[in-house]
Formats: C-alpha cells, structure tokens, sequence
C-alpha cells in the first residue's frame, strides 16, 4: 500500500497563516481581521507586512463579522481569525444574516476547533462547528488535515467567491501532504487505494486514519483512505465509487457525530447507497483539559479508534 | 435649494404607499415607516450622492444601510420613487417570490439593497465595514446608516460605536431613530436608553440632535451639519427624534402600530389625511 512520510511536525495554524501571507503578496484585496488573537492565529507576518490592510477588532467578534461583511462591499476579500469557537458559534446569528443569507466573499477563518485545543477546557473547545457551519446555505466548510494543505487551502478560498467556513487546529501534527500542491474546494483526495474497507477522515482524524490502514495493512485489511478537506460541499463521487468496491465505510472527524462529516456521508449514502456505516467521532459530549494526544485518546478520535471501527463494520458487510 | 413642497408631496405619497403596502398582506410594519418618511425621502432625495444605476460595491457613490430591516416599506417606497426599481413592484411586498421580502435582503437582487436586515443590532458593524472599505480604495463618499433606539439594546451596537471611534471611521453618519417606543411599549418602561447623546459623546462621536425629526427643512439642515462633520477623525451619530406613525392621526404616539396593518376602515382614514400626490402604484 501506498504510504505516507511526515516531514516534520506543524501545526495546522502556521499553515494558514503562511497562506496569509503569501496573499498578502499576491492579492491586493485581501484584508485580514482578529479578535485579539493575532499571535494565535498566526496573522503577525500579515500584519506586519500590510498594516493598512490589517485590522485589529479587539474582543468583539459580532463586530468583527459584521465589519467583514461590509468590507466587501466595494470589493475586499476579508478573512477573519479567531477560535472556532468564537468564530461560530458566539456569532451564528451575524454569520446567517450579514454573511450567508447577504451572500457575502467572506473567509471565516478559525483556528483551535475541536479537543485538540487542549488545556483550556471545553468552553474553548467546540465539537458542533461543522454542524453549524455547513447547515447554512451557500456556505462551503473546509477542514484541513495539515500544515501543508491548510496553506493551500487559505490560498485556495481567496480564488473562490462566496462565504466559507475554513477550520483547523492549534497541535503540531504530522504534516505529509504535497509541499505547495494543489487544493481543489470539494474535490476529496484519495490517499490509499483499498477493497476492504473505506475510511473518510477529515482534519486531524486523516493522519490517525492512515496509521491506523499502515496496522490494518500487517493484519491482511485493505483500506481506502479518502481526505475529505470540504465537508460541504461533499465529494459524493469519490465516497460512492468508493464503498461501491469496499461495501462498508467509516468515517473518522474531531467533530460530535451530531452534525459532522458522518452524517453528511450517512445522508449520501442512505439516499443512493445503503452501504454499513461507522462513526468515529465525539459521542454528544463537551471537551475537557488534558493534553492533545489524552484527550483524542479519552474521546475515541485516533488510529486505535479509527482501527477498531473498521473492525466492526467489517462485520456488518 | 431643494423644493420642500416637492420633497412633501413625495413624503405624502410615500406614506400613501406604506399604508397600502401593510394593509394589502395584513402585514408589516407602518409605524416606524411613517415615522421615518421624511428622513429616506431627504436622505434619497438631497443628501445622499449616488450614481444612476445601481451595482453591490457602490464605488464613487455615497451608500446607504438599514440596520432595522423591519421598516422595509418605507425603504422599499423610497427606493422605488427613487428610481431603483418600478413603483409597480410595489405590489408585491410580501408575496411569494417577491423581491419585496418582510425584511430587506440582497437574496433576491433587489437594485438598492447592499445587506440583509432584520434581525436587529448589525447594520452599524456592516457600515462601519462599508466605510474601512471606502478609505482603502481611496473614495471620498459617505456611508449612512439607521438604526432604531430600542435596537441600540442590542450589544453588537456597543462593540461597532467602540469601534469607530477608536479607529477614526469619520466617514461614517449613523442615524437613530429615537421614537421611544419598540414592540412591548415605551423604551422608558421595557429598557431605558438614557441620555442617548451624552452615552455616543462619551463613546467619542459627534452628536447631532434633529429635534423635530419629521420635518423635512430640520432634516437638511441637521443633515447638512452631520455632513460637514465628516473627515474629522470622528464618527458621526445623529439623534432624529420622531414620531412613530406620524401623519396617521390614530397610529401616532403609540407602540400599538409597530407591526400591525390597519384594516379597510382604517386605511380609508389614513389615506384620506395624505391625499394622493404624485399618483399611486
């Protein structure tokens, strides 16, 4: 099976920001907002290198969407930065009407989603932003796997008009996706090819699903790993041709399995292809302290995790 | 100088029009329309420059945001008499597939609309937002916004006045519409605002207070002032003191029209004070 190198661990975050940067360069549009978390979000180069188009909102987020909303009347295209959290859920209502009902060219840009925050705790630590984020119309929801894509990522929804939703971490993770490779919004990316099984993985949940298809490999289990970056709008294509050979899926995302990425496979699949399914995902739960690697432990969300799922739905075939 | 009986005569007429719009669905809301008439007809008519034609980013062209979407009819009638779109469509205020939506929204492509509007306390947010963006591209046009008194209750309003001031928005002219009343009665009873002038003061902008916010010539020329406070490193509020329902006898003073469309009767009587002027839709 195909396999996979990690140059190095990084975080996802340092891949938006250099993707911010390189915007900065390259489209005179751009403009970059931040709700008091700059050094967070790894906005600091942009700011430095463009002050005039960088605007520091202080901790109002709801004023910071709205602001984003107006700039681009007159053409801006604004990326705003600050945790998950904060960028959806405290501002849902600022985000349904000046953004996606308005139609507005803006990038939601948030950093430290899921139980990978870590210490902090649950109250920053959101596991429903997806949900959130992809129930609304005409919003595309990216979810990035590492540093290197995350880049690609931040440069690719600069190109793309319309609201998005652009999620990732604050860990340093395994980055092994192409240096500088392309990043097509909706297009899901096959990493392993397999006949057993098909593992979707989104985030951070991508690196724990190809360890966990290297160990399902030594144990004579074929599995398709699939990067699904955009949750919405969905790759149906590549899930259906997908479980068209395996006849069974799992789907692995730092999210609640109440609105994530499973449930717009499962969606998918009941509609065109009643195919067994499995979810590894939080169970309707908060977060809470611990470092990265105990709590995606603890909340089932790692190669263990992904491995023990195919297991079982292997059964179900 | 502007012909005030012309502006007055298209201020009846556009109170014509928010009676007629409300009473043909049963619905809407006609008291801050009318309490508001004669600020959209002096803002759309004197005021405001803008361009024949109407595109979303508004460049070289002064723009305009509604922050409490729910006096659509009033807007919708301006607009309309403006010359944005036929006067026919009108009719179609709250219809299905109306471009006249209950709240404004851009969803439809209405020519006028830059933002929806509706749910209450964004709009300063998104002018101040217009406004960033006028000073980046180097245009030297103004952004004007309204904003009902019972919406400044909405915090987002606190983090937008904070905003501008700390970061010298002074291309800014946001309006309130200090009629005292929301839905539950009296701002007085549901939430006091306080002093509305000294709270926007203390939050470094310039005041200007319209007393008697429905009379066209007071509009001009506490307009005309708040204009000649721009590009003064400071934003710029105006206090327009109203009358909720006014030109309507029975729907004046009260909170009772908020959202509430006259019946036949009703309409009959209000239509008979603003007798017909430049013609009905």
């Amino acid at each position: 099976m195909k396999t996979y190198t990690n140059t190095g661990n990084k975080d996802t975050r340092s891949g938006f920001g250099a993707g911010l940067t390189e915007l900065g360069k390259s489209n005179e549009n751009v403009v970059a907002l931040c709700a008091d978390l700059t050094g967070s979000l790894k906005m600091d180069d942009f700011k430095a290198n463009h002050p005039e188009r960088f605007f520091q909102i202080g901790i109002a987020e709801a004023n910071m969407i709205g602001i984003a909303a107006g700039m681009t009347i007159g053409g801006k295209i604004p990326f705003t930065g600050t945790f998950a959290n904060f960028s959806t859920g405290r501002v849902y209502d600022q985000i349904r009407q000046s953004v996606a009902y308005s139609g507005k060219n803006v990038k939601i840009c948030a950093s430290h989603a899921g139980v990978t925050l870590g210490e902090d705790g649950a109250t920053h630590q959101i596991l429903e932003d997806i949900g959130l984020m992809k129930m609304l119309p005409g919003m595309t929801v990216i979810n990035t796997c590492d540093y290197n894509q995350t880049k690609a990522a931040t440069l690719a929804i600069a190109e793309h008009e319309g609201p998005v939703y652009l999620r990732f971490g604050r860990p340093k993770v395994a980055n092994f996706t192409p240096e500088n490779g392309e990043f097509k919004i909706g297009k899901a990316v096959k990493l392993t090819e397999g006949t057993d099984v098909t593992i979707v993985a989104t985030g951070h949940l991508v690196w724990e699903a190809l360890e966990a298809a290297i160990s399902l490999n030594e144990n004579g289990i074929s599995a398709e790993v699939i990067n699904i970056h955009t949750i919405k709008p969905l790759d149906e294509k590549a899930i259906l041709d997908s479980v068209s050979k395996t006849k069974c899926i799992v789907t692995a995302e730092e999210h609640n399995y109440l609105g994530g990425l499973g449930e717009s496979v499962a969606r998918v699949l009941s509609t065109k292809q009643p195919t067994p399914q499995e979810f590894v995902a939080t169970q309707d739960t908060f977060g809470e302290s611990g470092t990265p690697a105990q709590l995606m432990d603890k909340y089932g969300l790692n190669a263990a995790a992904v491995e023990n799922a195919v297991k079982t739905v292997m059964k179900r075939k | 100088m502007p012909d005030i009986q012309e502006l007055k005569d298209l201020t009846t007429q556009v109170r014509r029009d928010i009676l007629r719009m409300v009473h043909k669905v049963n619905s809407g809301h006609p008291g801050g329309s009318l309490g508001c008439a004669e600020f959209f007809v002096s803002l759309y008519q004197e005021i405001m420059e803008t361009k024949d034609g109407f595109d979303m980013n508004g460049k070289g062209e002064d723009l305009f945001f509604l922050s409490n979407g729910h006096i659509s009819p009033v807007y919708y009638s301006v607009l309309a008499r403006s010359g944005f779109f036929p006067i026919e469509e009108l009719n179609t205020f709250r219809l299905i597939n109306s471009r006249l939506q209950g709240h404004p929204t851009t969803h439809e492509g209405l020519p006028g609309i830059r933002i929806a509007s509706g749910s209450l306390g964004q709009g300063m947010s998104v002018a101040i937002g217009a406004a960033e963006t006028k000073k980046l591209n180097n245009d030297d046009h103004i952004i004007y916004s309204l904003h009902g008194d019972g919406e400044l209750q909405e915090g987002q309003n606190w983090e937008a006045i904070m905003y501008a001031s700390g970061n010298n928005i002074d291309n800014l002219i946001s309006t309130i519409d200090v009629n005292g009343q929301q839905i539950d009665g009296s701002t007085k009873t549901v939430l006091p605002l306080g002093d509305l002038s000294a709270k926007f003061e203390a939050f470094g902008w310039s005041v200007v207070t319209i007393e008697n916010g429905n009379d066209i010539e007071s509009i001009l020329k506490g307009m005309t002032k708040a204009k000649s406070l721009t590009g003064n490193n400071k934003p710029v509020c105006v206090l327009l003191q109203t009358v909720m329902g006014n030109g309507v006898d029975f729907m004046m003073h009260t909170h009772a029209w908020h959202g509430k469309a006259p019946n036949d009767e009703q309409l009959a009587e209000g239509l008979s004070q603003n007798p017909e002027t430049l013609g009905d839709y």
